[in-house]
């Protein structure tokens, strides 16, 4: 059934995840992501149960430094932390309040002084991530960095399509939407690109980055051709902000073009699997009676697959510092 | 009184080609070139077979960094107005000569308009009275055309040339990259190298409208030297500039969202460096700065965005360029002509060029001494080169300005 990738057998025993941070999926082999979504596969099942506890980070220190709001994700890591038995800090600094530059370096040296055994980083900027990464003892994991990458958000959306579909390799994955700002459309492109999915970037041209065809996917302006035979209609979420006439004409303009409607779902496999990284603007770009939709949509279940993967990221992570056999 | 300095054994790199011989200094002059006797009283000096060479002039610096100006075979810059305050007035100007005793010489741009913002003119006039040796934009362009319209023919009347920045503000909007893949990957606000061109049409045709000379300071894409290479055939009195950062990198060394290649104007594609090389060749290129701007820590360990522009290129100036000899793209005189003659022909400077009773501002230059470029080993006040690591060869032996080694 699965077809993930397996990793290289060249008679030299292959490390699954030699990566001492999650800054981003470029970098990442198709065999570490596989790795990464085969071990979320155990706390879907412990998360489902009653008991919903491991204590494999007993002792282990988890800050979640965020810099730029967040509820859910923020939610999802510290969730995750604690049912992996952590002792999670969560620290929300909102970006105004913190002055950018050295204050940002300054922070991350302080919470490697204060020993952290995780970091958990959300910033506005592309790259601040990999800048605190460099700068820290400890495993950082990504939790979005400006419009640059949000590996766990695709781990995610990864893991609730191959649960979903039963493979990716092959699959038809609609990416739509304000792809030109998103993080999350970023990450995806480039694990589902890795793991043979056949990807396709849809939205207004406003909206769609240059030069993104050299991503390995195809663009696509037209929304109708767009979906059309795909097995996986991935929306993205049009920030407020872009929404007032600089990048799209208005709200209703945008729904009547790029709004994911029962009509236009029509266009996809006809078991076309619908998905939003959240928080949605429902009537905008998706209607609310498809996002509701629980045989089409997996809204919710990419939800519950995100704690999954973020223990998962927290546990392979951490095993060397545990000293775990072999790590 | 300097005494005299006679300097034997090396290569002249003079506008016919290299000349074995050497030079003899006298009261801040050269005296004699080539071959000579050396007089009694005059300091003596064997060059070993180095080149000797008109020291670099370098246009559109934005610091005075004379340790790194030195490094570099530096001895006149032509400073852009805006490295701090903007230099908007005839006391600003005399206080920005002097900033260079006794290292370097220092001839420093007027602002083009009040606060460099665009609107209104600054006493351009007043400026050259003083010593101001052209008019510029600044970092930014003139967005209103009306402006640089009548910019552009006033500074004409005053025998000024207008040093331009060519982008369109409203293209590059708050981008920090070109178009292309390495901006999308790293999710990096970027605008197309167009940008670039459409400047350069309005200003080149303004420019004929006013029969003005003027000068970009940076001209980095194919289509934005197709129009200058165009309207120079048309015998327009124009020329532009380029820095070695666009001539050996692409937009792809900035992976790893690397700040120290945070540049305005941002790094292009590599089809647009072939094009910049072969404009290099093919003569359209007036001149090499080094766009020196020494940026610390604090205004570059950001996240790439938030990073101010800029990079610490006097000292590598020199090298960089003696790369374009050794992958025989041109000859030493032609690379001397982009670093010294041709700076000092367009902006009006003394020096530029190894003549009988000219400036003796002079370098001694070893063309292969090998040596790697190190960021925390620069002179300069700060080490934000793009170029950190590179392997390089050609080193500034002794840097002469007017007539006196400098060190």
């Amino acid at each position: 059934m699965s077809s993930s990738p397996t990793r290289p057998i060249d008679g030299r025993e292959v490390h699954p995840f030699p990566h001492r941070h999650l800054t981003g999926i470029a970098g990442l082999q198709p065999h570490e992501i596989a790795f990464l979504l085969d071990e979320a596969e155990q706390w879907v099942q412990l998360n489902r149960g009653t008991a919903k506890h491991d204590d494999r980070l007993a002792g282990l220190t988890l800050i979640n430094a965020f810099f730029e709001n967040s509820t859910r994700t923020l939610l999802s890591f510290e969730i995750a932390g604690k049912r992996l038995g952590a002792d999670v800090v969560n620290m929300a600094v909102a970006a105004s309040s913190v002055k950018k530059g050295e204050t940002l370096i300054d922070t991350a040296v302080t919470l490697n002084a204060m020993r952290a055994d995780m970091i958990v980083i959300r910033h506005e900027a592309s790259g601040a991530v990999q800048l605190i990464a460099d700068k820290v003892d400890c495993p950082v994991l990504n939790a979005g960095d400006g419009r640059h990458e949000h590996p766990t958000q695709a781990l995610l959306d990864a893991l609730t399509i191959r649960r979903r579909k039963g493979r990716i390799d092959g699959l038809i994955v609609a990416i739509c939407g304000d792809v030109l700002h998103s993080r999350v459309a970023r990450s995806n492109i480039l694990s589902l690109t890795a793991l043979g999915a056949e990807v396709r970037v849809v939205g207004p041209p406003t909206l769609l980055p240059p030069a993104i065809e050299r991503m390995g996917v195809t663009r696509c302006t037209d929304f109708d051709a767009g979906l059309e035979d795909a097995d996986v209609v991935m929306m993205l979420r049009l920030q407020r902000e872009r929404m007032a006439g600089g990048f799209v004409p208005s709200l209703r303009e945008y729904h009547a073009l790029y709004g994911l409607t029962y009509e236009r779902l029509a266009k996809a496999a006809p078991d076309a699997l619908v998905m939003h990284p959240g928080p949605m603007n429902r009537g905008v770009e998706i209607a609310s009676d498809v996002a509701d939709d629980l045989e089409r949509s997996a809204i919710t279940e990419q939800v519950e697959m995100g704690v999954a993967v973020r223990m998962a990221c927290l546990d392979v992570l951490t095993r060397g510092r545990r000293g775990v056999a072999g790590w | 009184m300097v005494g005299a300095l006679a300097i034997t054994g090396g290569r002249l790199v003079t506008p016919q080609g290299l000349i074995n011989g050497g030079v003899l200094v006298r009261d801040g002059r050269i005296a004699a070139i080539g071959g000579f006797d050396v007089p009694a009283d005059a300091e003596w000096v064997d060059a070993k077979g180095a080149l000797i060479a008109p020291g670099l002039i370098d246009v559109g610096v934005f610091a005075v960094d004379r340790p790194a100006f030195v490094a570099g075979g530096i001895t006149r810059v032509v400073l852009m107005p805006d490295g701090g305050q903007p230099i908007e007035t005839a006391a600003l100007v005399q206080h920005a000569a002097a900033a260079g005793k006794p290292k370097v010489w220092v001839h420093p741009l007027a602002a083009a308009t009040r606060g460099l913002a665009g609107g209104e003119l600054a006493e351009v006039g007043l400026m050259r009275e003083v010593g101001a040796c052209g008019v510029a934009t600044g970092r930014t362009w003139i967005a209103d055309s009306g402006v640089m319209y009548r910019l552009l023919a006033y500074a004409a009347s005053l025998g000024l040339r207008t040093v331009s920045h060519a982008e369109d503000g409203g293209l590059a909007g708050d981008a920090v990259m070109t178009d292309g893949e390495t901006a999308t990957r790293l999710g990096l606000a970027a605008a197309p190298a167009e940008a670039e061109a459409l400047a350069v049409a309005r200003d080149l045709l303004l420019a004929e409208v006013t029969g003005a000379p003027l000068h970009f300071r940076q001209v980095t894409t194919a289509r934005s030297l197709d129009l200058i290479r165009a309207a120079k055939r048309r015998g327009l009195p124009v020329s532009c500039g380029i820095t070695p950062a666009h001539l050996f990198l692409a937009d792809n060394a900035v992976t790893g969202f690397r700040t120290f290649a945070r540049l305005s104007p941002p790094l292009r594609d590599e089809s647009d460096r072939q094009a910049c090389l072969a404009a290099i060749a093919d003569g359209t290129i007036d001149l090499i700065c080094s766009g020196h701007d020494p940026q610390g820590p604090e205004a570059k360990r950001l996240p790439f965005a938030d990073a101010e522009e800029g990079m610490a290129g006097a000292e590598t100036l020199l090298t960089l360029g003696l790369m374009l000899v050794r992958d025989g793209l041109i000859g030493f005189e032609r690379l001397f002509d982009l670093l010294a003659t041709a700076p000092a022909r367009l902006f009006g400077l003394p020096g530029g060029a190894l003549k009988v009773d000219g400036e003796a501002d002079l370098v001694i230059v070893d063309p292969d001494a090998p040596w790697r470029i190190e960021s925390d080993r620069m002179a300069a006040a700060a080490g934000n080169t793009p170029f950190d690591g590179l392997p390089v060869q050609g080193r500034v032996v002794r840097t002469i300005k007017g007539g006196v080694p400098i060190s």
